[in-house]
């Protein structure tokens, strides 16, 4: 898998914390292994919109990584539950359900941003730069410039 | 059915495998089926209600459904692991979803449920009114299959036969 330079949280120059929520455990690996080649670090997982709320209070992450299709609760409820408690959550939904409605929907109720699955790498290491503004700075590769 | 309804998932598929296998895919049979789905090995199905009802199919072979979860996931997963179920629904989820987010997009409005795996030989039985579409996409790790059972309903079947 391609290799993105790494990008760090701007305040302590960590690496960004993430929850990924998806009942797939399929979708969450190969999510993990896309994070990974950002240089982000994994610190939750949740196969459901209701593990995901008490996840996130858990592992208080930078980003939420949040599936739409799932059991029990479905993703935009989980993702509005998760900012009417932390106004400054960044959730980023990733769905196949791609449709307008959707899309408008997760977005009104606190997502900051969707991406289409099958997710490209390319497209969501964007995505996250642009959802962690100025929190976020992109590090040199490893051994570039040296 | 139409082919307006089956053409998004002829192109989503399209769309989620080569992708998924960095490798193009061709559309082989195109067969209609009026019995009991016999089922490849490994496979989900996903279901659909709304302006649309139904549901859908995806399976493979299980050497097929190992080699596309081991080609996606960048490592050798074998046969007899779970994630290789686990494969197969991520990728009707993601064909379906796709399809569908097209279909909304033209007007219809449905819901799609979670991918459940499927273990028995044979499919659900079809419906007196419902016939389904199997077809077969002949991809760089083998054959998947894809069984389409759909229907208008409520005002979308008002002056339109599926």
């Amino acid at each position: 898998m391609e290799q993105f330079s790494p990008i760090k949280r701007s305040k302590d120059g960590q690496a960004v914390r993430y929850l990924l929520v998806d009942d797939s455990v399929f979708a969450r690996k190969n999510l993990a292994r896309i994070i990974e080649s950002f240089g982000g670090e994994i610190a939750g997982e949740a196969g459901d919109g209701m593990t995901a709320i008490t996840e996130y209070e858990r592992a208080k992450p930078d980003i939420v990584l949040m599936d739409i299709t799932m059991p029990q609760m479905e993703g935009i409820e989980s993702a509005e539950k998760i900012v009417q408690q932390n106004p400054d959550a960044r959730i980023v939904m990733v769905s196949s359900v791609g449709y307008q409605e959707n899309i408008v929907a997760a977005l009104q109720r606190g997502a900051r941003h969707f991406v289409q699955k099958p997710v490209k790498p390319e497209v969501l290491y964007e995505v996250i730069k642009y959802v962690l503004g100025e929190d976020g700075v992109v590090a040199a590769a490893a051994g570039a410039g040296a | 059915m139409k082919m307006e309804l089956i053409q998004p998932f002829i192109n989503a598929a399209d769309a989620v495998l080569s992708q998924g296998l960095n490798s193009p895919m061709e559309i082989g049979n195109l067969t209609m089926d009026k019995d009991a789905y016999r089922l490849q090995g490994v496979a989900a199905m996903v279901e659909l209600t709304g302006d649309i009802e139904g549901r859908v199919i995806f399976d493979a072979a299980p050497k097929t459904a190992a080699k596309i979860a081991s080609k996606i996931a960048g490592t050798e997963i074998p046969e007899t692991d779970s994630l290789v179920r686990e494969a197969v629904c991520e990728l009707a989820n993601q064909v379906i979803g796709n399809a569908v987010a097209t279909l909304n997009d033209q007007g219809f409005h449905f819901r799609v449920h979670p991918p459940q795996p499927h273990t028995s030989e044979h499919g659900p039985k079809i419906t007196p009114d419902t016939e389904a579409l199997v077809l077969c996409f002949e991809t760089s790790s083998g054959n998947v299959f894809m069984n389409i059972a759909l229907r208008y309903s409520g005002s979308a079947a008002n002056g339109v036969s599926a």
